[in-house]
């Protein structure tokens, strides 16, 4: 494995330029400017991402400035309309502190559309070049930050993917990785399970507290984290689809709750907590897989396990995005799209140790450079939307290994 | 237990089926043959005990929601014999609104 190591310590997998549009009357532009150098063939490529509200918020601004000074961006080029609600000097101030080469366009001030997009387009080529320059340096399996999800989940999910990425998880864990998971509200039911795994009882009762929170949430929108497909794939409860969902995090004693945009402090396993303090304020906690993708990237994931049964074809921008597929039948209709056949393990051709390796062995081939599927077939999808946290309590950062 | 269902873990009250099994098909379920009243989905599960109203569903060990009706050995066991102890069920709240 190798990396290019940032002012901050970290190391990126990949030397990504993000393109930041900072509402979305300047998407249209960001994205035209990236596209071209969307897919350089080199670990390093122009990637447009986005914050499309108009009115500030606090989430999204915080997580704009994680992603933009994520280990795997070495530069960043921000977009803006000019009079959007923004705080885009704190965010250039932000990204030139980490060492990072940044330039802001204003369409209002820099001619429009087209003249915006020429000399976007100038400066990403010249980043791009200077980035490819850079060498890159030896990385252990220790300084990774890995991510894990599922969409898109049936019956399989629960019995093949997931168990076999917790393993993969408990693999990364021992040698000392940060390995996050998250949606509490697909682990309702669960809470007392993992509170028991918790390094301290403290953040035992954070862990419960979190999960009740989720089901306040959830309870308040009338609707569980329960799609119709998952139904049909014979998932009747959603304590039954969490039971599957709580898998991915493997066995390894859960040493913190984060929320989005905090970095795991050192390897462990973390719950990422995405469902908003206070009152219901702006709908569902994630309204599609790729933001809870974005929040895992905000706190430094440098990749993304994603399990699906059904079939899901998400990638994402800036990190790559491994996808196991859970259901057998689902592999041989999308196998393009899947990197890993978790299916095997329910015909009975392989077991879950043996897949659970198969995804270790890959996180550090993607890590290496590979392109996972979602990636080389162009996925980078993007979303961030308006959401308000509390800071973190006392309880959820034990400071024990 | 018929090779067509797959029992997660020792206790469990539910098996799952490793693929689609048609309706009327006999199926062997903790030693006895029952024939299926309705197709079985891959997936889907089924019941290896008889199961009283109210009583938990176990599938790997855990429950995952109460049987809302007396559930018999050999029934399809999905939203119209479960309930979750938690929230309703999606189908259930599209019938309500």
């Amino acid at each position: 494995m190798k990396g290019w190591r940032r002012a901050d310590g970290r190391k990126g997998i990949r030397n990504h330029v993000a393109v930041a549009y900072l509402v979305e009357c300047a998407h249209h532009v960001a994205r035209e400017i990236a596209w071209p150098y969307r897919d350089t063939g080199r670990a390093g490529a122009a990637h447009a991402i986005g914050f499309p509200g108009c009115y500030p918020n606090a989430y999204a601004a915080k997580v704009m400035q994680r992603l933009c000074t994520h280990p795997n961006v070495g530069a960043v080029l921000l977009v803006s309309l000019g009079c959007e609600g923004f705080n885009k000097r704190s965010l250039e101030r932000a990204i030139r502190d980490s060492g990072r080469p940044v330039m802001t366009l204003t369409i209002q001030d820099d001619g429009g559309t087209r003249s915006t997009i020429d000399k976007g387009r100038a400066w990403v080529e010249a980043q791009l070049g200077e980035l490819a320059a850079q060498p890159a340096e030896p990385m252990a399996v220790s300084e990774l930050v890995v991510g894990t999800i599922c969409g898109g989940s049936d019956a399989t999910s629960g019995l093949t993917a997931n168990p076999a990425m917790g393993r993969a998880f408990d693999f990364l864990v021992a040698e000392k990785a940060a390995a996050i998971f998250e949606e509490t509200g697909e682990l309702i039911g669960m809470e007392d399970w993992m509170a028991a795994r918790a390094v301290t009882p403290e953040l035992g009762e954070e862990i419960k507290a979190c999960v009740a929170k989720a089901a306040r949430y959830y309870e308040t929108l009338g609707y569980p984290s329960f799609a119709p497909g998952n139904a049909d794939g014979g998932l009747t409860t959603i304590e039954e689809k969490s039971l599957g969902a709580y898998a991915k995090s493997g066995a390894s004693p859960i040493s913190g709750i984060i929320k989005p945009g905090d970095i795991p402090p050192r390897g462990g396993l973390y719950l990422l907590d995405v469902v908003p303090d206070g009152e219901v304020r702006f709908g569902f906690p994630n309204i599609s897989d790729n933001a809870e993708i974005v929040e895992l990237i905000a706190c430094g994931s440098h990749l993304i396990l994603f399990s699906t049964g059904r079939g899901s074809v998400v990638g994402s921008a800036l990190a790559p995005v491994i996808k196991v597929c859970a259901n057998p039948r689902t592999y041989d209709r999308m196998a393009e799209d899947m990197d890993v056949n978790a299916g095997r393990i329910l015909t009975g051709e392989a077991d879950l140790d043996t897949v659970g390796r198969e995804i270790f062995d890959l996180i550090r081939q993607v890590a290496g450079g590979a392109p996972s599927k979602s990636e080389a077939l162009g996925h980078q999808k993007f979303i961030l939307t308006y959401k308000s946290f509390s800071p973190l309590g006392p309880a959820c950062l034990p400071a024990v290994a | 237990m018929d090779a067509r269902l797959l029992l997660l873990a020792a206790g469990d009250n539910v098996a799952v089926a490793r693929q689609e099994i048609p309706a009327d098909s006999l199926v062997m379920v903790a030693g006895r043959q029952v024939r299926l009243r309705q197709a079985l989905g891959f997936g889907h599960k089924i019941a290896v005990k008889p199961i009283r109203e109210g009583e938990r569903i176990i599938k790997y060990g855990a429950p995952v929601g109460r049987a809302s009706a007396a559930i018999a050995l050999g029934d399809y066991v999905h939203h119209h014999n479960v309930r979750s102890e938690y929230l309703p069920n999606t189908r259930a709240v599209e019938a309500a609104s």
